[in-house]
């Protein structure tokens, strides 16, 4: 089973800390925005992406199931 | 929340027994950074509070609400709760926080407040509510700077005192200190610095309407924001057999005795990276150490990893989001590596001697968690200067 990362961008404040973390799948760009650069990681993937989930000062970032 | 997100870690990792989680709050565990931004300036402050983690509900805690902790016994793993239950446990994990310090007589003054728990943003919000003449903040420090901030989006009148000739002045170098300053007065908050408060005026009612510095002014206020820092809540410890010492102590891995791990705000350890005795207030360091104690409750003593973050805070003061990463003190040297201080973004390195200490950062959140990486390396600060220009 896959899963899919889903950014709440009304959240959002853009702190970086999910790039830090997975600089692969997250990565805030110069206009202050995130973008989510694969939003349908391999499952080998998935601790990095709940960390970002977790230690994200927000709760902007979750984890869909597919 | 370091509690919460110890019991969440535990979970994580198949410890399927049973957690009680004692708190003197009676609310749902909340994330407290919105209580001194979103919480005061959203139409509907409600939309800012938000339990502490997501998954509250399904982590099968047991709860004593409402109710403390009075005494642990270091020896037996016994905690004692104000209402004579005695907890047996076959490990302790400490996440009692901080307490905010108050100015001396004051406890009573309606009007006059500190921001530290869900109960005090309800009671700040109440009074800004009512249209004060003006607002008081007493310290610059980041409670009461955002304060301060979230005032003047409302359109209150706000005077911040501070004692140190500075902003942030026992924890920030000169040059950035009077950026903070400069921010404050940019936006309308007028600054008082380096002058004590001689105390509080009340007017028959019971009410605050003054403040009083130590050279003689007197400032009129309808609200008082008192932002002097916190007490680590260690005093229920006493004659528990821990080591006490502005903070519960803890050895490197967090474990402050055999089957009791501290984490958060009351923690204090000794960071290897840093090679320095800690306490931090940072949000992120709750949720870190709290997983990391929680992690480290359920270890073998033999498996046990030292806890060994850079530290990493952000503060949103009007349209700025400020962040810092490292440790960093008054002494040090900085150096702009990307825009300059009249900027509305900038990247500043924080170091001394041989080491790259620290990075502050104004909106740009990116380049901040790249170089937090550099200090978590170790790198020289000829290094950080060098790589800055390359």
């Amino acid at each position: 089973m896959g899963f899919k990362v889903e950014v709440d961008y009304d959240k959002c404040e853009s702190n970086a800390v999910c790039m830090a973390i997975a600089p692969e799948i997250f990565e805030v760009r110069d206009d202050d925005f995130l973008y989510v650069l694969n939003d349908t990681p391999d499952d080998s993937e998935r601790p990095r992406v709940q960390e970002a989930v977790d230690r994200c000062p927000k709760q902007a970032i979750s984890i869909a199931e597919l | 929340m370091a509690g919460v997100r110890a019991a969440q870690a535990m979970r994580r990792a198949g410890f399927d027994g049973v957690i009680t989680v004692v708190g003197d709050e009676t609310h749902t565990p909340y994330d407290r950074p919105p209580l001194s931004k979103a919480f005061l300036v959203a139409d509907d402050p409600s939309t800012a509070v938000r339990p502490v983690v997501p998954d509250l509900d399904s982590l099968g805690l047991e709860w004593r609400r409402g109710r403390s902790a009075v005494s642990l016994d270091a020896a037996t793993l016994a905690v004692t709760l104000d209402d004579g239950e005695v907890l047996a446990a076959d490990g302790v994990v400490l996440a009692c926080g901080a307490t905010a310090r108050r100015l001396p007589g004051t406890e009573d003054l309606a009007g006059v407040h500190v921001l530290r728990t869900l109960d005090d943003a309800i009671g700040l919000r109440a009074d800004l509510d009512a249209s004060p003449r003006r607002v008081v903040v007493i310290g610059a420090g980041f409670i009461g700077a955002e304060v301060a901030a979230s005032c003047r989006t409302r359109g209150l009148d706000v005077t911040v005192v501070e004692a140190l000739s500075l902003p942030l002045g026992r924890v920030l170098p000169p040059d950035l200190g009077r950026w903070c300053a400069d921010l404050h007065r940019a936006h309308g908050t007028e600054l008082r610095l380096g002058v004590g408060v001689d105390g509080l005026d009340a007017d028959g009612s019971g009410r605050v309407h003054a403040v009083r510095l130590a050279d003689g002014t007197v400032i009129a206020a309808d609200v008082v924001v008192v932002g002097i820092g916190v007490i680590p809540n260690t005093q229920w410890l006493d004659g528990s057999g821990l080591t006490i010492d502005n903070g519960v102590v803890c050895d490197a891995t967090t474990l402050a005795a055999p089957g009791i791990v501290a984490a958060g705000d009351v923690a204090r350890w000794r960071n290897p990276l840093f090679g320095e005795s800690m306490r931090l207030e940072h949000w992120e360091n709750a949720v870190d150490m709290g997983v990391h104690a929680g992690t480290r409750l359920l270890a073998a003593d033999g498996d046990a990893e030292e806890f060994a973050p850079v530290p990493w805070f952000w503060s949103d003061q009007y349209d700025r989001k400020i962040q810092l990463a490292g440790r960093c003190d008054a002494g040090d040297s900085v150096e702009l590596i990307e825009g300059t201080f009249d900027d509305a973004r900038f990247v500043a390195l924080i170091g001394r001697a041989e080491r790259l200490k620290g990075v502050f950062g104004v909106n740009r959140p990116a380049v901040v968690n790249r170089w937090r990486q550099h200090i978590a390396d170790g790198i020289s600060w000829d290094d950080a200067l060098q790589l800055s220009s390359g």
